[in-house]
């Protein structure tokens, strides 16, 4: 187990990278703590396996450096760096066992024969898969081919980490959960570093303390559930996370006054000038709709998800979502919306402003 | 709705029976004609039942052109398999390289087999050939026309040199199909790289090495031209496969009878062994099914 550092670490498919937009990771420099869960979570194409490819060296970064602990291991082999993977679809080897290809790891470090039939059994209990240990793993199904995935991932006890590469992708959604659990359980119980690669919210949010997310061959933001949806550093993390995402406006800013298409309206922090293409952003969750302040509003439609309603609309031609509890009148006199003035935040070219007291 | 009852549907098949019988059944009857009488010219036939089956089955000489074709089938699937795969692995996988490979072991693949023979008889030649030549000009005492050793040599090597594409550009497609994923998983659980070959590559070829070798045992086992283009089945019998030593009974002598029982022969064991092959491929596609 260790701590793992990237230091300016960017890596490009391309032989000779030239702009930025040449890297598939764009330069970073992140500590992951011992014994973490994390959750790498973006949509396809941002760079969430390169990254992971590059930690478990199964892919050379074109530069910087990879620590485990103090040691230096961004020219190590993947084989000398004990860690383990889970890949996004199933590997198994076909013409074993499941319990064959359980103890594989374990085997080819040379593990005592009593240890691997006890861990197996650990192992096996955990995924569920006790019963089919002695069937060849050739033509199981999908679904438990992953599982053997999963147990084959978290067989050995000293590694340095377990990396995830969204490995429930192809199972069914009631055993997503259960595993997800399991995962969670385990790493209580173990404390191994574990990295968990995914494009679905839900899961990043329910699996990790903290959360990374990425955005075009960026870290844009590391934290906790809680910190990604109150303080979004961000607008591709207002965005991605929640549902419906964050609502932005352009707009100019001055001091803690905000002025969207020709309306002003309070800020709850006071803003030098921001540079750049200025926005504020706001929660669906933080906005109401009301009969005269605010801003003007256009209705388009309502979605009653069950515990709450999700209006949606716009303002001055742009999207605004409002979350709207159960049972409350939605009438054509609700003409404008209001925004919670301490929950706005500031955008200048999407990253996110601090601002100072009123 | 009612089904029509008739029978127009013979008519609609009788072209393709037409043509079968014709291109097939006819000629194996014919042979089975001559199998079952003795003949002397002038289409006159005399029944004699299994008597050419009998003398066929206690022959020596067909017992010695068996246990040939035997061994050189064995021999050329012994050396061609191994190296066919070996090639296969380290074929470059993917680039210009690769195109240029397939290119190459293409080649032989596409000569035609009295040509390999011609090539590979004057290559041979101690006289003019190249090989032969400098083979004995380094002291190597070789000539494949009046030692049975040398001449199951060349013809071994050129079968090797003719086939063992066909092997390791079929297991090539087998490797390609794999998926990148499992060489990382491999390494990941730290295999080996026997372990590697063992348990991703040789179970991802098996389907197609299974064809290769039925191929490549059909094919050796009726082998004709080369050795006859090469070594004529000489020095004395040494050579003489099957299907040489069949010409030989039904056009050098002319003894229809015993050559059309052996043809019969022959086919039945080639048949035998192919439906062996079909059974296993089959119960192996189950297994993998279940």
């Amino acid at each position: 187990m260790a701590q793992i550092t990237l230091k300016n670490l960017a890596h490009s498919y391309l032989a000779q990278p030239k702009a930025e937009a040449d890297y598939a990771l764009k330069e970073m420099d992140h500590v992951w703590q011992n014994g973490g869960a994390y959750a790498l979570l973006g949509s396809s194409g941002c760079g969430k396996t390169t990254l992971l490819n590059i930690i478990s060296g199964l892919l050379r970064p074109s530069q910087g450096r990879v620590l485990f602990g103090d040691q230096d291991v961004t020219e190590a082999e993947t084989t000398a760096r004990n860690i383990a993977q889970v890949f996004q679809f199933p590997v198994v080897y076909d013409t074993m066992t499941v319990r064959e290809n359980l103890a594989f790891p374990l085997r080819n470090r040379g593990m005592d024969a009593a240890y691997i039939k006890a861990r197996v059994g650990q192992i096996a209990a955990m995924i569920g898969m006790e019963a089919t240990l002695d069937r060849k793993a050739r033509g199981l199904t999908a679904d438990a081919k992953q599982k053997i995935s999963l147990g084959r991932g978290m067989v050995r006890e000293d590694v340095n980490a377990i990396l995830f590469d969204e490995p429930l992708t192809v199972i069914d959604p009631h055993m997503k959960w259960e595993l997800r659990t399991q995962l969670k359980q385990l790493h209580r119980e173990f404390g191994h570093t574990m990295i968990y690669v995914t494009h679905d919210q839900t899961e990043a949010l329910t699996f990790a303390d903290k959360v990374v997310v990425m955005y075009d061959g960026r870290v844009v933001q590391m934290g906790t559930p809680e910190e990604l949806f109150e303080t979004p550093a961000h607008t591709f993390v207002g965005y991605f996370i929640g549902s419906p995402g964050m609502n932005l406006l352009p707009a100019s800013v001055q001091g803690n006054r905000a002025v969207v298409a020709g309306t002003e309206i309070l800020l709850g922090a006071h803003y030098a000038p921001p540079k750049g293409r200025v926005q504020i952003g706001v929660r669906p969750e933080y906005a109401t709709l009301t009969n005269g302040a605010g801003l003007p509003f256009t209705l388009r439609r309502v979605e009653d998800v069950g515990r709450h309603r999700i209006i949606r609309g716009e303002v001055a031609g742009q999207t605004v979502n409002v979350i709207a509890p159960e049972g409350m009148p939605v009438g054509v006199d609700l003409t404008h919306v209001s925004f919670m003035p301490e929950r706005i935040g500031v955008y200048a070219d999407d990253w996110r402003v601090t601002g100072g007291p009123v | 709705m009612d089904k029509t009852q008739n029978n127009k549907a013979w008519f609609l098949v009788l072209p393709v029976l037409v043509v079968v019988a014709f291109s097939a059944i006819l000629p194996l009857m014919t042979v089975v004609n001559y199998s079952v009488n003795d003949t002397f010219g002038n289409n006159d036939f005399f029944w004699v039942g299994l008597e050419w089956f009998e003398e066929m089955v206690t022959s020596d000489r067909l017992h010695e052109a068996l246990g040939r074709q035997i061994l050189f089938s064995a021999i050329i699937l012994a050396i061609e398999v191994p190296l066919g795969i070996y090639i296969a692995l380290n074929m470059p996988k993917s680039g210009a390289w690769a195109s240029l490979c397939l290119v190459l072991m293409a080649l032989p693949l596409l000569i035609p087999f009295n040509v390999v023979g011609t090539i590979w008889q004057i290559f041979g030649r101690v006289d003019i050939g190249l090989l032969g030549h400098y083979l004995a000009e380094m002291g190597i005492d070789y000539n494949y026309t009046n030692d049975p050793i040398d001449a199951w040599i060349t013809v071994v090597v050129m079968d090797v040199w003719h086939w063992t594409s066909l092997i390791a550009l079929l297991c090539y497609a087998g490797l390609q199909s794999i998926p990148n994923a499992y060489y990382q998983a491999a390494r990941v659980d730290q295999a080996s790289r026997w372990a590697v070959f063992r348990y991703i590559e040789l179970p991802k070829m098996q389907g197609v090495l299974l064809i290769a070798v039925l191929l490549r045992f059909m094919d050796s086992f009726m082998i004709y031209t080369e050795p006859f283009v090469v070594t004529g089945g000489g020095p004395g019998n040494s050579t003489t496969f099957l299907s040489i030593d069949l010409v030989k009974m039904a056009i050098g002598q002319f003894d229809l009878g015993p050559a059309a029982a052996f043809s019969i022969m022959y086919f039945l064991v080639i048949l035998l062994v192919s439906w062996v092959f079909y059974t296993v491929m089959t119960h192996l596609d189950k297994e993998e099914g279940r």
